[in-house]
């Protein structure tokens, strides 16, 4: 049905959407994971309640988060080719990716590790637990499944911003869906790439819930 | 009892909760003092305090006043560190255990070790011990979610016990479990106790807890101590408003005899087990009613309390009072 350049082309497109996405999704995490763990520690309820570091922390990734994607990868772009040195492909489209992604990553990551009941936080804090040992032998392991969950949505949303970074000369399954598919009105390849997206979202987010129900103790 | 140095010495102690609107004085002037060794009780209504109380003695709470004392140290000019190296040394168990629900009973007893430096195998050795002494050796490798609720307090008490602390916190330890569950945790508790000589400290709003396994009992009410003394001084005869209501049998159970003139005879293990009433009667050939009876019969000697209505005519009500004051047991009017 297709030539042999459009089935190379898919292949690669594949291959860039899973490099951005992954690759996002990962910097997201090291910057989100930590953010997420400081809005819970400096929270007035918290074990270190710092109300000043809570409150800007909380405002900055309410800005970041109610900027529409699109518009945020605009005002980014100075930064991008500060970065990367290019503000189009794959890699350029990974700093906008993060950027928007890490605040999303912050409020999953602290809406998983208020799951953890505060009763389990008092006992390791009785048993003289300093916050760090609380942080990686208590929040962490404890809020494991909901954490997972919690990155297979990550995952999925960062797809699909991706795909819409297509527009702005992004790289991956999306910019062929728009180049060749609304551009130059080649609605198969459209349909194709916008079948794999799906196909991918499903692996990330099924892969996800499983991993996470097998690795949940609490239900057995 | 023994009278050496407390291991436990509260002085002065209040705690104020502040909140935007209203100032909650959650304890007020506390001064207690418990002893190494003893099983010591803390009795209180809900929202009387004793929950604050226990946590300001490893001051999970900061009181607001006042020192704490703990094996003479004092706790709050300690700083973060040294705080946390003596919370090591003070185990605590909770109402609703608190497991680490994603950790097998083993890995949770080890949990401790770890925060102490302990190396794994050997936390892992003391973990085993522990599973042993609490009697769960079974299970070892299962999750909190597959256990019972007295199975789940039993890895919660040998958790505590990981770093050999000298003092058991229990927190309403036994408030989520069943009358048969709760006397075998009690069991166990006493027997770490007499065991281990660790010093436990009790807090529960039920008084059958406390003259379970208890040596000395304060009642809090109100944010204040009212009343602190013997299991036996003050389950024979309370003197606080507050221990009265602990003690005597809830008013729904008699109060349709209040009218009468009621004597209370309480039963503290010093009396063995005879037909006391049916002596009485045929000894003074006056008769009496029952209104209430809770006695136990632990090791053959009688602990409880029971309620007798007895007539009205005062040389029929002397006689019985004397007869039951010559048997050594503690009596008193009731109304």
């Amino acid at each position: 049905m297709f030539s042999q350049t459009v089935i190379n082309m898919i292949g690669r497109g594949i291959g860039e959407t899973l490099y951005m996405t992954l690759f996002s999704t990962l910097l997201a995490y090291i910057i989100g994971l930590p953010m997420g763990v400081v809005m819970i520690l400096t929270d007035k309820d918290g074990i270190r309640p710092m109300f000043y570091l809570n409150k800007v922390l909380d405002i900055i990734i309410n800005i970041l988060r109610s900027i529409p994607f699109l518009i945020l990868m605009i005002l980014v772009l100075p930064l991008t080719r500060l970065i990367v040195g290019t503000t189009i492909g794959s890699t350029a489209t990974v700093v906008s990716l993060v950027i928007a992604a890490a605040p999303f990553i912050a409020r999953l990551v602290e809406s998983s590790i208020k799951e953890v009941d505060f009763g389990v936080i008092e006992a390791a804090q009785s048993m003289g637990a300093s916050p760090f040992e609380i942080i990686y032998k208590v929040f962490l392991p404890e809020a494991k499944p909901s954490l997972i969950v919690g990155s297979a949505i990550a995952v999925t949303t960062i797809l699909s911003y991706s795909a819409m970074a297509g527009i702005l000369g992004g790289g991956g399954l999306g910019a062929i869906a728009i180049n060749y598919g609304w551009y130059r009105y080649e609605t198969e390849i459209m349909i194709v790439t916008v079948v794999l997206l799906v196909i991918i979202v499903q692996i990330f987010q099924e892969t996800g819930m499983r991993l996470a129900k097998k690795l949940d103790k609490r239900f057995k | 009892m023994q009278r050496n140095e407390p291991i436990i010495k509260l002085d002065h102690l209040s705690k104020t909760f502040k909140s935007k609107d209203s100032v909650v004085n959650a304890l007020d002037n506390i001064n207690l003092e418990i002893q190494k060794g003893e099983i010591f009780g803390i009795i209180g209504m809900s929202g009387a305090g004793k929950s604050t109380l226990v946590r300001c003695i490893n001051l999970l709470e900061k009181p607001t006043e006042g020192s704490v004392l703990f094996d003479g140290q004092d706790l709050l000019k300690l700083n973060q560190k040294a705080l946390r190296k003596s919370r090591q040394a003070m185990g605590m168990i909770f109402q609703q255990f608190n497991l680490l629900m994603q950790r097998t009973a083993l890995k949770n007893i080890c949990f401790p070790s770890e925060l102490s430096g302990l190396s794994k195998e050997k936390a892992q050795t003391r973990a085993l011990e522990l599973l042993e002494i609490v009697g769960l050796s079974d299970k070892a490798n299962v999750y909190p979610s597959q256990l019972s609720g007295g199975q789940k307090q039993r890895v919660a008490i040998a958790r505590a016990l990981a770093t050999n602390p000298k003092v058991l916190l229990c927190d309403e330890a036994t408030s989520a479990l069943d009358p048969a569950t709760t006397h075998s945790i009690l069991s166990l508790i006493k027997k770490l106790n007499e065991q281990l000589g660790i010093t436990i400290v009790i807090i529960t709003h039920e008084m059958s807890v406390i003259q379970e396994i208890c040596q000395r009992v304060a009642i809090i009410d109100a944010s204040q101590i009212v009343e602190i003394g013997t299991v036996k001084e003050i389950f024979s005869s309370p003197k606080s408003s507050a221990g009265k209501k602990f003690i005597y049998p809830s008013s729904s159970k008699t109060q349709h005899f209040e009218k009468n003139r009621c004597i209370r005879i309480v039963f503290d293990g010093d009396f063995t087990y005879e037909p006391i009433i049916a002596n009485m009667i045929l000894d003074c050939r006056e008769i009496v009613n029952i209104l209430f009876a809770d006695i136990k019969n632990i090791d053959n000697k009688a602990y409880g309390h029971l309620v007798l209505q007895i007539p009205d005519d005062n040389i029929a009500a002397d006689k019985i009072i004397t007869y039951f004051k010559m048997k050594n047991l503690s009596v008193e009017e009731v109304i």
